[in-house]
């Protein structure tokens, strides 16, 4: 009980710091929308094949970006926001206090999810509002929450086991996007993946799991084939992510 | 003195790399009391402290802060100390009254926010953000975090390295007012005028040893040659063999005297007795700061190794 009051309160305190740091809650929300908006204009009213079915390319952005909100939110956001407050001791200082470390990073954690969901959320509005995007309902909207929260909570694990290789704050911005851009490239988030796609991309899409990830948000947005393969990728994953951030994560700035 | 110390250390060691960082140190440090940990950078003050903190492992010696085992029971121990790091920062976007309120959350027993904003002096300041702070008052503001628990011991690691003197001068007076609290406080420092002002009691340590222990003043006492007596007598002039001493680098004579009020007589008594003006006669105490440069083997004019009161360069805090 007393952990769960903590846990809240500590969630509060991020929230309130994240709003009020005008230039990372922008871009946070701002940039899955423009991309948004800027791969509808640019590729069209085209069609994706995704397996049998034919997909509008406006549906399969919304999915797409939905996708790469949730990425956003949970690993590089985790990842360079702990990196800097390692950096800056505070993460040191709040081990020097009687705060559970868990119900430190789990705030941390359960903040991007929640700020994952609004994305998830502000971007289905925005693809059913501009491009009369489908949403998902009943049992797809189920499955879909569970691809959500799995995925929220493996890519906060990777964000964590990722820090132990950024040397300080200032590379944390070149280290998050060099680990997760070409992955975001290779696994169709930007530009869809089709027949012509070279194998070996494919093949780096079934092994990471942001093509998986993006599968799961997929079918609950156009219909496609829901795996649970696909959820069980990013799941093993995520607990990879942990095991490595269990051993290796550090609460003092690196020197 | 009654009780439990408040720390008690026997033969600590600790090295990093077979290097001896920390190198059989002895400590003991009362209930109440504000005890300086004087020594150049390098030391071994802060792998030390940052021991004693429960932050790292020793390799050999005995540790009891407020009769806990810091290493294996420092769950128990996190609520009844507060730290203040060397360099350390907060999240900028929260105000000053919720970054108290904050870290008070994770306490127990917390003290009042209020009473620990007008304890540290930033009345003014409770609804500013972090990032609206001067140097000065982040450092208070670290030092209302460390308070906010309601801690029985505080460890403050080098406070005011990098500041301007104003700014030390106000964390100075923070922890001043700390002592009125009955809190006990360790503090590290390499500043001898900071140790002199604020500490009960003191300890000089180097080489990842304790080399002296005792009140600031005691320290410059107890050395064989505390006090000297200096004058100068015209040239040629040959003084009788009780008083003639040595001579120092800038062509006085100094006198080691065993007792100083007889020693005195007799110079003065030769003096008048034979018409001998003694020049720029006076008594010399040595300053906690010789006493320092003894003990550490320092070198005074080496920036490096002490300071006195200036400024160190150092990396940015926050």
């Amino acid at each position: 009980m007393r952990s769960l009051r903590r846990l809240a309160s500590q969630v509060g305190y991020v929230n309130k710091a994240f709003w009020r740091n005008p230039a990372a809650a922008f871009f946070t929300f701002a940039f899955p929308l423009m991309f948004l908006v800027i791969f509808t204009a640019l590729l069209g009213h085209g069609i994706v094949h995704e397996g049998l079915r034919t997909v509008h390319t406006s549906d399969y952005y919304v999915a797409a970006m939905a996708a790469y909100a949730v990425i956003g939110a949970c690993y590089s956001n985790i990842a360079m926001s702990v990196s800097a407050q390692r950096d800056l001791g505070i993460l040191k200082r709040t081990n020097g206090t009687p705060l559970p470390s868990a119900v430190y990073l789990g705030a941390r954690v359960l903040h991007a999810v929640f700020v994952a969901l609004l994305l998830v959320v502000i971007t289905a509005a925005f693809g059913r509002f501009a491009y009369q995007a489908d949403l998902p309902t009943g049992m797809t909207l189920f499955r879909f929450v569970v691809a959500l929260l799995v995925g929220s909570a493996a890519f906060s694990a990777l964000a964590f086991a990722i820090t132990p290789a950024i040397p300080n704050a200032d590379a944390a911005p070149a280290i998050v996007n060099a680990s997760i851009m070409p992955l975001l490239f290779l696994s169709g988030i930007f530009i869809p993946i089709s027949n012509t796609t070279p194998n070996w991309i494919i093949w780096v899409a079934r092994i990471f799991p942001v093509r998986h990830f993006a599968a799961g948000i997929q079918a609950g947005f156009v219909g496609t084939a829901f795996s649970w393969t696909d959820v069980a990728v990013v799941a093993a994953w995520g607990i990879g992510g942990l095991l490595i951030a269990t051993r290796y994560f550090s609460w003092e700035p690196r020197r | 003195m009654p009780g439990t110390p408040a720390i008690e250390v026997k033969d600590l060691t600790k090295s990093y790399d077979d290097v001896a960082a920390v190198d059989g140190l002895d400590l003991e440090i009362q209930v109440g009391e504000i005890f300086a940990m004087l020594g150049p950078n390098g030391a071994g003050k802060t792998t030390t402290v940052e021991i004693l903190e429960g932050y790292r492992d020793r390799d050999g010696g005995e540790v009891r802060v407020l009769g806990y085992d810091p290493g294996p029971e420092r769950r128990l121990l996190k609520p009844l100390i507060g730290i203040v790091l060397q360099s350390t920062g907060v999240d900028r976007y929260l105000t000053v009254s919720e970054t108290i309120e904050m870290y008070a959350s994770y306490y127990p027993h917390p003290r009042p926010t209020g009473e620990i904003v007008e304890l540290v002096g930033l009345e003014n300041k409770r609804d500013a953000r972090v990032l609206k702070l001067s140097g000065g008052q982040q450092r208070r503001l670290d030092v209302a975090i460390a308070l906010a628990g309601d801690p029985d011991l505080l460890f403050l690691d080098e406070p005011t390295t990098g500041f301007d003197p104003s700014a030390r001068r106000e964390a100075w007076e923070v922890v001043k007012n700390l002592a009125e609290l009955g809190k006990t406080v360790l503090l590290t420092t390499h500043y001898m005028d900071e140790a002199q002002y604020l500490a009960d009691r003191v300890a000089v340590m180097a080489a990842g040893r304790i080399v002296a222990t005792g009140a600031p003043e005691e320290l410059g006492d107890r050395q064989i040659d505390g006090v000297r007596i200096r004058f100068r007598v015209p040239p040629g002039t040959v003084l009788p063999a009780d008083l003639a001493g040595s001579a120092t680098a800038d062509g006085l004579v100094e006198l080691v005297p065993d007792d100083l009020s007889r020693t005195m007589y007799r110079l003065t008594g030769w003096s008048l007795e034979h018409g001998i003006e003694l020049e720029q006669l006076g008594i010399v105490r040595k300053s906690l700061e010789d006493v320092y440069l003894e003990l550490t083997g320092g070198d005074p004019t080496d920036p490096e190794e002490v300071i006195p009161g200036g400024a160190t360069p150092s990396p940015g805090r926050r």
